[in-house]
């Protein structure tokens, strides 16, 4: 029922909508020119990114990095509660991918070798595929 | 009295020493199993089992239609167990650790108690002594609220039966190991005079010392290694209770699934006399204490 809702929200959304969604990129930064952070539960913080106007402000994420467990859940409560409808990073593991899936987070996996602003403008060209799985095993549990 | 058999280091006799200890008891004793990752007491003890229980953990499940996300539950949970992501509130049943805290916070009732399945715990009879031991399920994570409901059910066959317990305690000194010789009269340490034995032995005793719990000392393999463990027992006031030689013949009784107090004259007398040291300990501590 929770994922169901969750699509539903994220369905009625329109195409333009969905255009102007902030962009939530993995970054141990605040710069659009610093490399993705391959990690997404245990990335120093994010880049929030508005798409269309390319400004952006930097969400920290420190505390995830310090957990034993549960690091992509958390992270994925912060980039919720800043409003970002998409994810860019490089490695997404189950219960990050459950929990973004279910506030209706679009996820952009593999993009660790390009920088933020490459991520973004990838992302805005229709040229990433968002996930349909997650692509790391979860650590310990 | 409960006497807790345990080590820092593995394989250092914990259940040799309980099965021979639980053999030659001079009294009525319940042997447990409390290395609930890999229970092995039973290969030695033959229990005939006359009871079995699924134990299970109280996990939260969500009442969508009652759920206002005020996010009250999911600021309490340390472990991520449940979260609320704006419109959607997800549980995570394996990071529970059964605390209720959730529940007991939500102010619409919206959550309700539901199960996660630990484990299995069974009892019985070995010769005429009792059984009881608890078996994790493959795939969880967590051993301690298993041991629990063993402890729980321990706590109810001894009111019923009387008598003491022996238990063979997980290796370690985590909180698996802690929880295992917790509420022991006495803690029993295995080790060897190696290396690992001495260094996992100081571990040990540092971690089971906060508890005030009297502890005493079995060196097995004795003659192999060093001198520092005995050493060390000499110096700290740590009891060396028994000595079980390194001999070929004791791995072989092992590896064919006997006792070892089963096996010799010579190794009954050991354990005898090592029982009567354990009461000894134990009801000295009671008059102190």
């Amino acid at each position: 029922l929770a994922v169901r809702f969750g699509h539903a929200a994220f369905a009625t959304g329109t195409a333009k909508e969905i255009k102007m969604e902030k962009i939530a990129v993995s970054c141990d930064e605040p710069n659009l020119d610093a490399p993705v952070d391959a990690r997404f539960g245990r990335a120093a913080g994010f880049v929030i990114v508005d798409p269309q106007t390319m400004a952006f402000e930097y969400v920290d994420n420190g505390a995830s990095q310090v957990m034993a467990r549960g690091a992509g859940i958390q992270a994925a409560e912060i980039v919720a509660r800043a409003g970002a409808g998409v994810v860019l990073t490089g490695f997404v593991g189950p219960k990050a991918y459950q929990a973004l899936t279910a506030a209706g987070i679009k996820i952009g996996q593999n993009l660790e070798s390009l920088t933020v602003r490459q991520a973004v403008e990838r992302y805005t060209a229709g040229a990433v595929q968002p996930a349909t799985q997650p692509n790391r095993k979860g650590h310990g549990l | 009295m409960r006497v807790a058999i345990a080590s820092g280091k593995g394989g250092t006799g914990k259940t040799t020493v309980s099965a021979s200890l639980v053999s030659v008891w001079d009294g009525p004793v319940t042997a447990v199993d409390l290395d609930v990752e890999e229970p092995n007491l039973h290969l030695f003890l033959n229990p005939v089992i006359t009871g079995r229980e699924t134990a299970t953990l109280e996990v939260p499940v969500v009442d969508e239609t009652k759920c206002t996300h005020c996010g009250a539950c999911a600021d309490l949970c340390q472990f991520k167990a449940i979260s609320d992501l704006g419109t959607v509130l997800l549980t995570f049943p394996e990071m529970c650790h059964g605390c209720g805290g959730c529940m007991a916070v939500c102010p619409e009732n919206a959550l309700k108690p539901g199960a996660r399945e630990l484990g299995q715990i069974s009892w019985g009879r070995a010769g005429g002594a009792g059984f009881l031991m608890g078996r994790l399920r493959v795939g969880e994570a967590m051993s301690p609220p298993l041991m629990r409901a063993v402890r729980r059910r321990l706590a109810d066959m001894l009111a019923v039966s009387g008598g003491d317990a022996v238990i063979d305690a997980p290796p370690g000194v985590s909180c698996p190991a802690v929880n295992a010789v917790m509420d022991s009269d006495l803690v029993l340490l295995v080790t060897e005079p190696t290396p690992f034995g001495f260094y996992d032995l100081k571990l040990a005793h540092q971690a089971f010392g906060p508890m005030g719990t009297p502890m005493a000392v079995v060196v097995n393999r004795a003659g192999v290694g060093s001198a520092d463990v005995y050493e060390y027992c000499d110096a700290v006031g740590l009891a060396i209770v028994a000595e079980i030689p390194y001999q070929r013949r004791i791995a072989e009784a092992y590896a064919n699934g006997q006792i070892l107090a089963q096996t010799t004259a010579g190794m009954q007398a050991v354990f005898e006399s090592l029982t009567d040291r354990i009461r000894t300990l134990a009801t000295a501590e009671v008059r102190h204490g």
